[in-house]
């Protein structure tokens, strides 16, 4: 067919696939289940590297004055005689630019502000202080608390959305795929050591809300073949409900990997890390999830319990 | 359905037009703008991460304001007893706890009571304190009486001097000559100051956190300070240091307040005629004028000091009395430190000392540099969002980027009417709002192909492609929505940005698919009446 007035059309998915999604869900589980493990040993043994947003300290950008490559191992070793503890360096972007991380120091606020000074003076005139953050001990915590309280708050106020628009079995099997991808991103971060500081919290809030968002689609659409199709099997129904949906799936993810990819290329190194969790996060693991876990796991939760006798003889009858 | 009355239309572009609108400011300089009437001149403000700036969280030290308060409790409840109702007591008062203890003799514990119970004011300014009073008044027995504290007073005097910090902070910044400092209070205990352009966080910090606290006090003669540092010192005096430039000399300065800060009224930095060194020169109210000019004249030949924050900035001899109500403080300053100094004393005494909890500092060319990768990055992005949008939807991809376009437009004026916030993770949400805005676009095409598929004629699959995708992109779009309300309500500065940016993306998308999107397939049905639908 062609459009009036005429151009040429791409079409990104064959209409009507058939592909049997459910049947992965005896591959998808199992996996889902092992990788979650693996993202909870990782946060336990590896653990999250934590920004001075959420442990305190101080952070200092500089760049040297010259312009040239700035001498990483000849500042760490000018700062490692002043006794700060462990600071690290690392270049940040262009190799004039270097980023210093102080740790909290002990003796409140007052201590972050002589260490800092120290490590400036140390550093000499070679480099100009470009940004600096110092987070005393007592804003880390509760910064650390309210994001913990915070996550928690919006899955529960999501949660409750779900099961005010669905039925409860949608809200919980939302909940359980999408806890799944945070616990994964939280894995994938500790993997990476990727800064985890406040816009990190940031990430995962919004990898929270758009794989909700792609999670609520299919569900949308099982919901209506659920009153058009009252006795196809439930694996069956749920087939044709990703299957329907599934070009839809792929174009969006399309457009959100584009302007994260250009993000991530033009965007600069400051929010590399946080576009990086996004990509992981909203691209690989949410896309995943609507698909392999939450859809499947509605068969679990026994929604359409009616039909559920339907599959039982089914399966009974194939073995 | 797919027909739409042309007064709605005239709506729907009339709201996309002026919201779009609103953001035209913002392609213009500030200069130029303050020239256009004032409602046209709301521009979205830039945060410090772009701007750059200093930023500092201060917090009320509640433990010291805490001693201060008991501490002039004390004197209170001595002065009442001793000096009001002429009582002898037993014991004089102490801090304890939450609280002062005093002991007077068995027969006067009646009266003292009373006399206490005075001090006790109603608390008013606190919620939930209907009622309650600022002391809780005890016998102890054995002629002790507790006077205690509340919990809600001490937390009233938290407020109160956050509060009467605001204006102090405010004048000191404006004294220094910065544009649009931003104060605010933060919780109960916090104040947040931003200042954009002021590259110099350790000066602002210093400025701003400084109590400021200048009396005029005389210097105590009756022993010298070693005597009194060896022994101990008269009970209405104390041992002061002068500034560590000079080596911490150290003075024995009487408590007595002769003329205080509050009694000035100009203070400018300045040279002193004679030596040439900085000086800052000061000129008192009529009412310190007349105070200074006695205790002068009381104290010809003795010395007196000029006491900041506990330090002593000088102590010459009164040479003569100084009645005309002005003076000069020397103290070995250097030309920066005596303007400071001046700033402080015309802004005035913080009520309690502040500390600072964050402090953090971004430099203009920081700044300039995430504008400009921000901006490349939200170009390419649109490009390639709309590109391949285009080669899958064809023309309805075409209507799709301009209801993207739109979409932006509109952001910023929401963003400019609000005077919100710009930040870096603002721009990410901008950005991520191109790629996600086509997401509705998305839905509702799909749905229509399958309406084609399913044997509809162009018209109506396309209605039923509108319609059905409605509840969808609604459902999809709140769950993000309450994640983006939650990140605003914990999130602060920069994060926060991104929430406004991500909130009003989500909603300015949902009203672009259901009008704009709607408007031109129909205008579109309209004109080319199309048989056959190729959009899939």
């Amino acid at each position: 067919m062609r459009l009036h007035p005429s151009i040429p059309m791409l079409r990104i998915v064959p209409d009507d696939t058939k592909f049997d999604f459910m049947r992965f869900r005896r591959v998808s589980f199992p996996a889902s289940a092992m990788l979650s493990i693996v993202a909870i040993c990782l946060y336990f043994f590896v653990g999250l590297n934590f920004g001075i947003d959420f442990v305190g300290g101080t952070l200092l950008e500089v760049k040297t004055k010259s312009g040239e490559q700035a001498d990483l191992a000849k500042m760490r070793t000018s700062l490692g005689t002043l006794g700060l503890g462990d600071i690290q360096l690392q270049t940040f972007g262009t190799p004039d630019r270097v980023l210093i991380r102080i740790p909290q120091q002990t003796g409140g606020e007052a201590a972050q502000n002589t260490a800092k000074e120290k490590v400036k003076t140390a550093l000499g005139d070679e480099v100009a202080v470009e940004r600096e953050e110092v987070v005393g001990p007592r804003i880390s915590t509760e910064m650390l608390a309210t994001s913990t309280i915070g996550l928690m708050a919006a899955i529960l106020a999501i949660l409750v959305y779900l099961w005010f628009r669905f039925e409860w079995q949608f809200a919980l099997g939302a909940m359980v795929a999408n806890v799944h991808d945070l616990v994964l991103t939280i894995g994938y971060m500790c993997l990476m050591q990727i800064d985890f500081d406040l816009s990190s919290i940031a990430a995962l809030l919004t990898i929270l809300g758009y794989s909700l968002n792609d999670t609520v689609v299919i569900y949308d659409r099982i919901r209506e073949m659920l009153r058009r199709y009252k006795r196809m099997p439930m694996p069956d129904l749920l087939n044709i409900s990703v299957n329907s949906t599934l070009s839809r799936s792929i174009v969006t993810h399309v457009t959100v990997t584009l302007s994260l990819l250009a993000l991530l290329l033009f965007g600069g190194h400051a929010i590399h890390s946080f576009v990086s969790t996004m990509i992981f996060g909203v691209v690989l693991v949410g896309t995943y999830t609507s698909v392999f876990i939450a859809a499947p796991i509605l068969i679990y939760l026994g929604v359409g319990t009616t039909r559920a006798a339907v599959e039982e003889t089914a399966e009974a009858v194939k073995a | 359905m797919m027909h739409i009355s042309r007064f709605k239309a005239l709506g729907i572009l009339l709201t996309a037009l002026l919201v779009g609108m609103l953001a035209v400011p913002n392609f213009f300089s500030e200069q130029t703008v303050k020239g256009w009437p004032k409602w046209a001149q709301r521009q979205v403000v830039l945060g410090l991460d772009l701007r750059g700036g200093s930023h500092l969280l201060l917090e009320v030290d509640t433990a010291a304001l805490r001693r201060d308060t008991l501490e002039q409790l004390r004197e209170d409840v001595r002065r009442v007893l001793r000096g009001d109702a002429g009582l002898t007591l037993a014991g004089a008062p102490v801090v304890r706890g939450n609280g002062v203890e005093v002991a007077v003799r068995e027969g006067d514990v009646q009266t003292a009571l009373s006399k206490v119970r005075e001090l006790s004011r109603p608390l008013a300014g606190v919620a939930g304190s209907a009622g309650q009073r600022t002391l809780d008044i005890a016998h102890l027995g054995g002629g002790r009486i507790g006077i205690t504290m509340t919990e809600p007073a001490l937390t009233e005097r938290v407020r109160q001097t956050v509060e009467q910090s605001i204006p102090v902070i405010d004048k000191r910044i404006n004294e220094l000559g910065t544009v649009e400092p931003l104060i605010q209070r933060q919780g109960s205990d916090r104040i947040m100051v931003q200042v954009p352009g002021f590259e110099d966080p350790e000066r602002l910090e210093e400025i701003i956190t400084a109590q400021a606290k200048l009396d005029f006090r005389m210097v105590d003669e009756s022993m010298t300070p070693e005597q009194a540092l060896a022994g101990r010192p008269p009970l209405e005096s104390e041992i002061l240091y002068g500034p560590s430039r000079e080596g911490r000399p150290s003075y024995l300065i009487e408590k007595r307040v002769l003329v205080s800060g509050a009694d000035l009224t100009d203070a400018q930095p300045g040279f002193d005629a004679r030596t040439g060194e900085p000086v800052v020169s000061f000129r008192f109210t009529a009412a310190g004028a007349r105070k200074f000019a006695q205790a002068t004249t009381e104290n010809v030949g003795k010395r007196f000091a000029a006491v900041l924050d506990k330090e002593v900035l000088t102590a010459p001899v009164i040479r003569e009395p100084i009645l005309q109500g002005s003076g000069q403080i020397s103290g070995s300053f250097t030309l920066e430190t005596a303007k400071d100094l001046a700033i402080l004393m015309r802004a005035g005494a913080l009520p309690a000392k502040l500390t600072t909890i964050e402090k953090k500092f971004v430099g203009a060319s920081v700044g300039q540099d995430s504008i400009k990768k921000g901006r490349d990055a939200s170009y390419y992005g649109a490009a390639l969002v709309i590109v391949f949008m285009v080669v899958t939807y064809g023309l309805f991809g075409v209507f799709a980027s301009v209801a993207v376009a739109v979409n932006v437009a509109m952001i910023f004026g929401v963003l400019s009417l609000l005077g919100a916030t710009l930040t870096l993770p603002g721009i990410i949400g901008i950005v991520l709002t191109i790629g996600i805005a086509v997401d509705s676009n998305v839905l509702i095409y799909e749905r229509i192909r399958e309406e084609v598929r399913n044997g509809r004629t162009p018209i109506t699959a396309i209605d039923a492609g509108f319609t059905r995708a409605l509840a969808t992109i609604l459902d999809s779009n709140i769950t993000t929505f309450i994640a983006a309300a939650v990140l605003f309500f914990i999130g602060t500065g920069p994060v926060r940005g991104f929430a406004v940016t991500l909130g009003i993306g989500i909603l300015t998308t949902v009203f672009t698919a259901f009008t704009l999107t709607r408007l031109m397939v129909a205008w579109w049905i309209g004109w080319v009446r199309p048989q056959q639908l190729a959009i899939s």
